[in-house]
């Protein structure tokens, strides 16, 4: 057979129908746009969400109290009083895999200043916790070891803060700022980081020394969370093993006891939103994929219908020496060229939509080659397995029949 | 007729059908010889076996028993495939309803034969699409659409089509049934001319007038050739041409 010639057939042929041709192809162009697009959403908004969960830091690691058993009765989270500043000090000693760690107690309060008022929260930590939790000081210093010792009232902000309680220009460092009554003076400011992936402000936020928010706030000995964080990113397995054998050890929990404290890492976080990120893009992409196959049954439809309405064309090409191979090879490449060049201009439009919605409504998105690929090849597939029916049926009439047909 | 080639030959061909229970015979043992150069009416009413016959003698058909020999080759152990390409290179058709593809130029019309011959390269092609719309007459028209045709122009065109690829004999079906009596005697006395140079032609037909320009008759009637006879006063589609009374709205 000469491919050449089946080729300038079948291009003949649908140009004689051009506008049936691309309506037959409309149902590829959307499918595959939509599956391009939709994968490059979910992509995006996949890629952003890593994005986010790194800027908080990936090696971190948090503990809080988890519920204990006092005598058989079982506690709450919230009232569990079991973590101490000195299991921050044996994990500082004892574990290897972890490079800083902070205690953590907060409290929720109105903070003033002037006639302004704001409400947020103060969190009590060492100098530690902003390189774990990846905080920046814009201006000013970090509280010192004697001010942490001395219970000193200090703090340094975020910008939501300065931006709800100062005028626009004035240096809120020096200032004194007062959290439920109590006078703080600012000796720093944070860097802004904005929302983080959940949609929390993470500069509406307030950092005194642990021991200012225990004893001049909260009136409290024990600590509300341990932050840590591992040496590096594949440390982070070790890291929570170790935080968990020096945690049972200084809680005495007996083997075979439940823990009463509960460990998170923000891998484990980051991994928890990646998966429902993978299902949403599981999900569209399904949609899409299916509209993808409806294009395809249109396809079928359509050659399915050509070959009936085609009968007396196929009747006269069998009679000038057409033979069956040919017919089925015109029908079939007439289905795949449908298809493919369907899916190469839904390809490109996807990839224009991609583009679109990424600068229109600022959504990330990331094309996928794979997804790229993998379209076309779905499409050439489309073609070939939606066309062969219609093609064989093409190929197997009867010549006298075919030229008879009205 | 002097001693020239057979183009066919069939002898004891018999063709049945079955219809559910009911075997029809179509043809009962016929045998016919064309010559080379002979211009061949098959005459007779409809289910007399003229179109069974037609269909055999073009391979769209086989026939359940005879033999029949078409330039030499027997058809009787062909495949599909063999009979296929002999309607290629040995046969042209012309039908009663043109059958030229819509929305496609003349000369691509003509040029359909040839796409199924992978020994003719596209320039050959279309030289020989060309040449065979000169033969009829159309060169100025071989970019028109069929639908920018008249009746007679696009049965030229398909006389070109069945030209194009030189074949031993045209197999023409009624090809003036759906044409008025002028354009009828335009398409019999470009028939008429082929046949001059040399072209054998079998026309199958009904009407007993049109017959009248061939040079031989075979009369069919339930599947037997009935009467065969060579045209005695044979009529000149030209000339009658020019006899015919000038039609105001008549074609070209």
């Amino acid at each position: 057979m000469n491919y050449t010639n089946t080729l300038k057939i079948a291009t003949n042929a649908l140009r004689r129908n051009k506008f049936r041709a691309f309506l037959t192809m409309l149902g590829i162009i959307i499918g595959v746009a939509s599956v391009i697009a939709m994968l490059a959403i979910g992509q995006g908004s996949k890629k952003s969400i890593q994005d986010e969960m790194s800027g908080m830091g990936t090696n971190m690691i948090f503990a809080m109290p988890g519920s204990e058993q006092r005598g058989g009765v079982q506690m709450g989270n919230s009232d569990a009083q079991s973590m101490k500043l000195s299991d921050v000090a044996a994990v500082e000693k004892e574990c290897t895999a972890i490079s800083a760690v902070s205690s953590q107690v907060s409290s929720r309060g109105q903070v003033v200043y002037g006639n302004k008022n704001w409400p947020s929260s103060i969190y009590g930590v060492n100098e530690k916790y902003l390189d774990i939790r990846k905080y920046a000081l814009s201006s000013g210093r970090i509280f010192s070891d004697q001010e942490v010792q001395t219970y000193a009232k200090v703090c340094l902000i975020g910008q939501t803060i300065i931006d709800n309680l100062f005028e626009k220009g004035e240096d809120p460092i020096g200032k004194s700022i007062r959290f439920n009554d109590i006078p703080i003076k600012v000796i720093g400011i944070l860097e802004e980081k904005g929302e983080n992936g959940m949609g929390q402000d993470q500069d509406d936020i307030i950092l005194s020394p642990y021991t200012t928010v225990q004893k001049r706030i909260l009136s409290i000995t024990h600590i509300q969370g341990i932050f840590a964080s591992a040496v590096s990113e594949d440390e982070n397995d070790l890291a929570i093993e170790q935080l968990t054998e020096t945690l049972r050890r200084t809680h005495k929990i007996k083997d075979g006891e439940t823990d009463d404290f509960r460990i998170r890492s923000q891998s484990e976080l980051v991994q928890t939103f990646t998966s429902i990120s993978d299902m949403m893009t599981t999900l569209l992409g399904a949609i899409a994929g299916i509209s993808l196959l409806v294009g395809g049954i249109g396809i079928m439809n359509i050659m399915y219908v050509s070959v009936t309405e085609r009968t007396k064309e196929i009747g006269l090409r069998l009679s000038v020496g057409g033979r069956g191979t040919d017919i089925m090879m015109q029908f079939l490449v007439e289905s795949i060229m449908l298809s493919i060049s369907g899916g190469v201009i839904g390809i490109l439009l996807g990839i224009l939509a991609s583009y679109i919605v990424s600068s229109v409504m600022n959504w990330p998105v990331v094309i996928m080659t794979s997804a790229v690929v993998f379209s076309f090849i779905v499409c050439s597939a489309i073609g070939i397995f939606f066309g062969w029916y219609p093609a064989r049926k093409a190929a197997s009439l009867n010549p006298i029949d075919a030229l008879r047909y009205e | 007729m002097k001693n020239q080639k057979t183009i066919i030959e069939v002898s004891k061909l018999r063709k049945d059908f079955y219809v559910g229970e009911i075997t029809v015979h179509a043809l009962k043992g016929v045998d016919l010889q064309i010559k080379e150069g002979e211009f061949v009416a098959i005459m007779g009413t409809s289910g007399s076996g003229k179109s069974t016959m037609l269909n055999i003698l073009g391979c769209l058909d086989k026939p359940t028993d005879g033999s029949y020999i078409l330039d030499g080759v027997s058809m009787g152990e062909l495949s599909k495939n063999e009979l296929a390409g002999l309607r290629n290179n040995k046969l042209g058709f012309v039908f009663q309803s043109y059958n030229l593809l819509p929305r496609t130029t003349a000369l691509e019309n003509v040029e359909l034969p040839l796409y199924y011959n992978p020994n003719v390269k596209a320039k050959e092609r279309r030289e020989r699409g060309i040449a065979a719309l000169e033969a009829v007459g159309l060169a100025d028209r071989m970019h028109h659409m069929p639908n920018q045709l008249s009746g007679g122009q696009q049965q030229r065109v398909a006389i070109a089509r069945s030209l194009v690829n030189d074949p031993v004999v045209i197999l023409a079906d009624e090809a003036t049934g759906n044409l008025d009596t002028h354009t009828s005697y335009e398409i019999m006395a470009l028939l008429q001319d082929l046949n001059e140079k040399g072209k054998t032609i079998v026309f199958v037909t009904h009407e007993a007038d049109i017959a009248r320009f061939m040079t031989r008759n075979v009369m069919f009637r339930d599947g037997h050739i009935i009467r065969e006879e060579m045209v005695k006063d044979r009529l000149n589609a030209a000339e009658m041409l020019k006899n015919l009374p000038v039609e105001e709205n008549g074609e070209e």
